[in-house]
């Protein structure tokens, strides 16, 4: 029986995500705000998510799609520490601009 | 595997301690866990092969073999040195002891992951336990503002490392079918070289590790948060993170990747020399000494990828005994530059002015420290360098080789810039407070340097 991921040829996924995760970069780069990096940041996480699961169900193998909730937890966990620090941040400088995080350079 | 579930267990008596009201004892009972753990370790050393849990067998996900067992003894008595040096350290901090402490642990136990995984899922979550408390101890000093960038800007661009990690990783699996570095090794002999696919996700996880090792043109980072966050934190980083995950990228090149393929070798040969000369000349100019250990800790690097490079069986010795010596002689370093930075409130290398005739001992362990990492005859840190550069020509790659001596001879003199600034120039009368434990460890780091320097069959001949 052809699962329903497989109606879709599996370089379109590769693409999608290539192209999902190319635009998080593109965010990273650009964007000033810690937010939206952080945002963007999750994005890339989420393209690989995608990509893993295409992966998986392609293959017929399961562990892709088992390391996908290992990613969930760890993004997560990353997610937390991050807006933890940018309280922080917030609280002494009053804005989450990182163009502001400037004491620390040669 | 018993070694990685006893030091999870001791988080575990940290954090209920804190529970308890126990801390006075914290650290005591940290350093006796580390005991224990140490002779588990030991133990673990003849009988390694499969990893047997609960009945399953987990040779898939973790493999003890004596590479393993070697870098996880090194890196607990790293551990063990860390927290002599916490005590005093966070003297001002006792209520938030345990959660410095205890972040400590888990980071052990993700180093140690890194050291034995034979997944790439465990290699992943090896990498995030001790990048994820790294963010969080880099940034704990939460009202000091140098701190919090420091945190800030590590979050950012680990994380963003991570998820080009995950997106190599991803595509292996896409590539390979599997997780399991015997599979991936058997994939690559087969058919690695002609598949695209294969070759952009072993780039991108090559990156990523040449991120968190801060490796040129990656290291941008280093520098930064290794000045902002408080200085223990900053031994820690330079120090078990920055060896575990050489480790890490050893296995994962030895027995992941087959050996070195000629793509990746081209890459890695050219960032190995931008890594030397960029860490080694910028250092000249730097006046903050956490800021000069960060370069010369790039320039380490550069000299640990030569041992990536050579990838032959006398290589991962090479690479145990270097990043040995260069913890030692990092923390004997900072077990001085910790008491004095606290006692004279200045970071820059002038705070060690005059040091040489306020406390000569203490000035002194400082130099045999410095000449190690300098890479001076008899220290241990010349034997390090010998080893890994005649590995290196052993291999072919003389060029190189001849580079990385030429730098580390240009290194000898901004190591010389702290030696010269204790011994020449007339300090402040500020009254230097060292506390017992800082040189007890001082003492220990500078012994086993000479040591190793001496008798280099001890470590050598492990692996």
């Amino acid at each position: 029986m052809e699962h329903t991921t497989q109606l879709v040829p599996l370089n379109w996924y590769l693409l999608l995500s290539t192209f999902l995760f190319c635009l998080g970069v593109m965010g990273v780069l650009i964007r000033r705000n810690a937010i939206i990096i952080l945002m963007c940041i999750e994005l890339m996480l989420n393209s690989v998510n995608m990509l893993l699961v295409a992966f998986s169900s392609y293959s017929g193998n399961s562990d892709g799609q088992v390391f996908v909730f290992f990613i969930m937890v760890v993004a997560a966990a990353e997610v937390a520490v991050g807006l933890a620090l940018l309280v922080s941040i917030y609280r002494n400088l009053g804005s989450t601009d990182i163009d502001l995080l400037n004491k620390l350079k040669w | 595997m018993n070694t990685l579930i006893y030091t999870a267990g001791l988080g575990m008596v940290c954090l209920a301690m804190e529970i308890l009201d126990l801390r006075k004892l914290l650290v005591p009972v940290i350093l006796l866990g580390l005991a224990v753990i140490f002779g588990v370790n030991l133990m673990s050393w003849a009988d390694s092969g499969p990893v047997i849990f609960a009945g399953l067998d987990m040779s898939s996900m973790l493999l003890v073999d004596h590479f393993s067992v070697a870098f996880n003894g090194v890196l607990i008595v790293a551990a063990a040195f860390l927290f002599a040096m916490s005590h005093d350290f966070y003297k001002d901090e006792q209520h938030h002891l345990s959660d410095y402490l205890t972040i400590i642990v888990f980071i052990l136990c993700g180093a140690m992951v890194l050291t034995s995984y034979s997944n790439l899922v465990m290699m992943f979550l090896g990498i995030e336990i001790v990048s994820i408390s790294l963010y969080i101890l880099a940034g704990s000093r939460r009202h000091d503002l140098r701190s919090n960038e420091a945190g800030m800007k590590y979050f950012l661009m680990g994380s963003f490392a991570s998820a080009v990690l995950l997106f190599g990783i991803t595509l292996l699996y896409g590539a390979s079918g599997s997780f399991k570095l015997t599979e991936i090794a058997s994939y690559a002999a087969t058919y690695g070289m002609d598949s695209p696919m294969f070759l952009v996700g072993s780039l991108l996880v090559v990156c990523a590790f040449l991120f968190k090792v801060a490796a040129v043109p990656f290291h941008f980072w280093s520098p930064d948060v290794y000045e902002g966050s408080p200085s223990l934190v900053t031994t820690l980083m330079a120090t078990l993170v920055k060896v575990s995950f050489f480790a890490a990228f050893y296995r994962l090149m030895s027995s992941g990747f087959a050996g070195i393929d000629p793509h990746t070798s081209t890459i890695l040969v050219i960032v190995a020399a931008a890594t030397m000369i960029v860490g080694n000349l910028v250092a000249l100019k730097q006046i903050n000494f956490k800021r000069l250990l960060a370069y010369s800790g790039i320039a380490h690097a550069g000299y640990m990828l030569l041992a990536i490079l050579s990838l032959k069986t006398n290589s991962a010795s090479a690479l145990l005994f270097y990043g040995a010596t260069y913890i030692l002689a990092t923390i004997g370093a900072f077990a001085v530059a910790l008491p004095v930075f606290s006692s004279t409130g200045k970071e820059t290398i002038d705070a060690f002015d005059g040091l040489g005739r306020k406390k000569p001992f203490i000035a002194g362990m400082l130099t045999l420290s410095m000449l190690s990492l300098a890479g001076i005859p008899p220290l241990a840190g010349f034997l390090g360098k010998y080893y890994i550069f005649s590995e290196a020509i052993h291999n072919g790659y003389v060029a190189i080789t001849l580079l990385a001596v030429i730098t580390s001879i240009i290194g000898v003199y901004y190591y010389f810039k702290v030696i010269l600034a204790m011994y020449t120039k007339a300090g402040e009368d500020t009254e230097i407070q060292f506390p017992m434990l800082y040189s007890i460890v001082g003492i220990i780091c500078v012994a086993l340097s000479i040591l190793l320097g001496l008798w280099p069959g001890g470590l050598m001949g492990l692996l």
